[in-house]
């Protein structure tokens, strides 16, 4: 067992021609698209790209990031009554209903929502019906809120399942040792048990970053067309005028996105470990 | 973290905790109703934000006739879901399309992971770390820019618009769980047990199929089921290499959904989410604790 087996690589060999051919093939694809025009290394595309779609650009980096922080702040809200409350009902109830948009696909929640958030949908009516709202106050959210709200609905109950189960695991005697002084639960939420699960909410955040950079249904039938988000006008440059160069520059751009939030976690990572 | 040691910790730090002041008895009553009906609205809020989407995809899926200024349906019915299930319908055949390419879907990922994962966690491998991560990377860009490529290369191969082609491109996004999921199944797997069966004169090949294999099925099931439902749920792949000639379910849905037709979408969103709503109430008696401890390393 000790050298490298010939017999594992060939265990491994199909898996990894997979990857290659539909992941390493593709992506490099887009890079050569992106990046030439006639055969010369030349960033003409990326002009075009900036030139058509930096209002959609701006407006995609405010949304995931808006979405983020706000997943962030729910999740770790979720999280810390299920870790600390007091009052078991609470916590049964709060359990029991956290999850359920986990496994609900993205095209289903972007359906829901398309109905929920129009100004005659439910959410509007039950806030009239309620008295909250006057019927002449009703709008529309299916434009950058409804994007917004839909991404934080799916993506909390995956940042909240990752970070109730990192606090579960931390050692209670810290937080009761807590109590005992007399500090306060929001108090011990953010200064004893956030610094210890900061590295899984961190993947979490970074997870869903790409993940809703990746989402095409969700701008597609949730917001209108202008402005939208980079992967609806990919689609568009491709179904509609077969550009293919343009929209592998926005691409790249949206992989550029992605790489921003990888490493803004390896910093984290890095900075942990110089002072480990 | 079980339930038990929990409110045991609980109740014990509740008894430990000293307060600072000394309320009047009718003040800290009152209090406590207070913070009690806070709670229970909280509670109610989270519970409307959470079910009052699906309730609005509900409604709609049984009302013939809704528009403004209506709160409510006009009239219900459920004349849509006939059309739906009638078997001739688009619906039906794009179920059919939907399940075969799952199915075909966890062949192809099963036949390729499930060697992959028992090299990864059995055999040597150089680079093992970072074979790990290539499986990880497609994870890490967003895949609209990736599936356009594939689309191009696809076209090139007369595979745009194919089963195939279709079944390809879900394989290869659900690899990523099933080559990890079924690596942390095998790596769960007591080596002795191997080590047994070849001392008793097992060959390689029969100590795996007769005690390794069995032994990491429920994990190997549970990336089964995983990538079955991710196919099931795919939109952006199928959207790219599949048009016009795939409908999945997800696409009959957008376009119901785009040309207007809430009744027929928001049925066909309440079918796509049977499979989903199973799969969270049974995963966790197929994914082990055991397992997912060692998914990752």
């Amino acid at each position: 067992m000790s050298r490298p087996s010939l017999l594992g690589f060939l265990l491994i060999a199909p898996a990894l021609l997979m990857i290659g051919v539909l992941f390493l093939y593709p992506l490099g694809f887009s890079l050569g698209a992106a990046f030439t025009a006639g055969g010369q290394p030349s960033l003409t595309h990326f002009e075009k790209a900036f030139e058509l779609y930096s209002t959609d650009i701006l407006f995609t980096i405010f949304v995931v990031v808006v979405s983020t922080l706000l997943t962030a702040l729910f999740s770790v809200l979720i999280a810390g009554v299920l870790t600390l409350s007091e009052t078991p009902w609470l916590v049964a109830g709060l359990r029991a209903l956290y999850r359920w948009p986990l496994f609900i696909p993205f095209i289903v929640a972007a359906q829901c929502m398309r109905t929920f958030l129009a100004k005659n949908g439910l959410m509007n009516n039950t806030l009239v019906a309620t008295g909250v709202l006057e019927p002449l106050q009703a709008t529309s959210f299916l434009d950058w809120r409804g994007i917004i709200i839909t991404f934080v609905w799916k993506q909390v109950p995956f940042v909240t399942l990752m970070l109730a189960g990192a606090m579960a695991s931390i050692d209670r005697a810290t937080i009761e040792a807590g109590r005992n002084l007399g500090a306060s639960r929001p108090r011990i939420l953010v200064e004893l048990v956030l610094p210890q699960v900061a590295q899984t909410l961190l993947v979490g955040l970074v997870l869903s970053f790409v993940t809703m950079l990746s989402v095409l249904s969700v701008p597609m039938m949730v917001a209108g067309s202008q402005p939208t988000m980079l992967t609806v006008d990919m689609a568009f440059r491709i179904n509609s005028y077969g550009d293919y160069a343009t929209a592998n520059a926005l691409g790249v751009i949206s992989y550029a996105l992605s790489a921003a939030a990888a490493w803004i976690y390896l910093r984290h990572n890095v900075k942990r470990e110089v002072q480990a | 973290m079980n339930d038990q040691s929990q409110s045991a910790a609980l109740a014990s730090s509740a008894a430990l905790r000293a307060r600072p002041v000394a309320l009047p008895a009718f003040l800290t009553g009152s209090m406590k109703i207070g913070s009690t009906l806070l709670k229970a609205a909280a509670l109610a809020v989270f519970a409307f934000l959470l079910f009052g989407p699906l309730a609005n995809l509900a409604l709609w899926s049984v009302a013939e006739r809704w528009y403004a200024p209506f709160k409510l349906p006009v009239s219900y019915g459920l004349r849509y879901w006939e059309v739906v299930f009638r078997p001739t319908g688009d619906a039906m055949s794009s179920l059919a399309t939907s399940v075969g390419i799952a199915s075909l879907v966890v062949v192809v990922a099963l036949a390729v992971s499930v060697p992959a994962g028992y090299a990864l966690a059995r055999l040597r491998l150089p680079w093992r770390t970072f074979i790990m991560i290539l499986f990880l990377l497609p994870q890490a860009f967003p895949s609209v820019a990736i599936y356009i490529n594939v689309a191009r290369v696809f076209y090139s191969l007369g595979l745009t618009g194919t089963i195939p082609g279709v079944v390809l491109v879900h394989a290869a996004h659900g690899l990523v769980y099933s080559v990890w999921i079924a690596a942390a199944a095998f790596s769960a797997v007591d080596r002795d047990l191997e080590l047994a069966a070849r001392n008793m004169g097992a060959s390689p090949l029969r100590a795996f199929m007769t005690v390794t294999l069995p032994l990491a099925m429920p994990g190997i099931m549970a990336s089964g089921i995983f990538v079955f439902l991710e196919s099931l749920d795919e939109f952006t792949g199928t959207f790219f290499v599949g048009v016009p000639q795939v409908t999945t379910l997800p696409l009959l849905l957008y376009n119901a959904s785009m040309g207007g037709n809430y009744q027929i979408a928001s049925i066909t969103a309440l079918i796509l989410l049977v499979p989903s709503v199973l799969f969270m109430l049974i995963i966790e008696r197929f994914l082990k604790a055991d397992v997912l401890s060692k998914v990752g390393q």
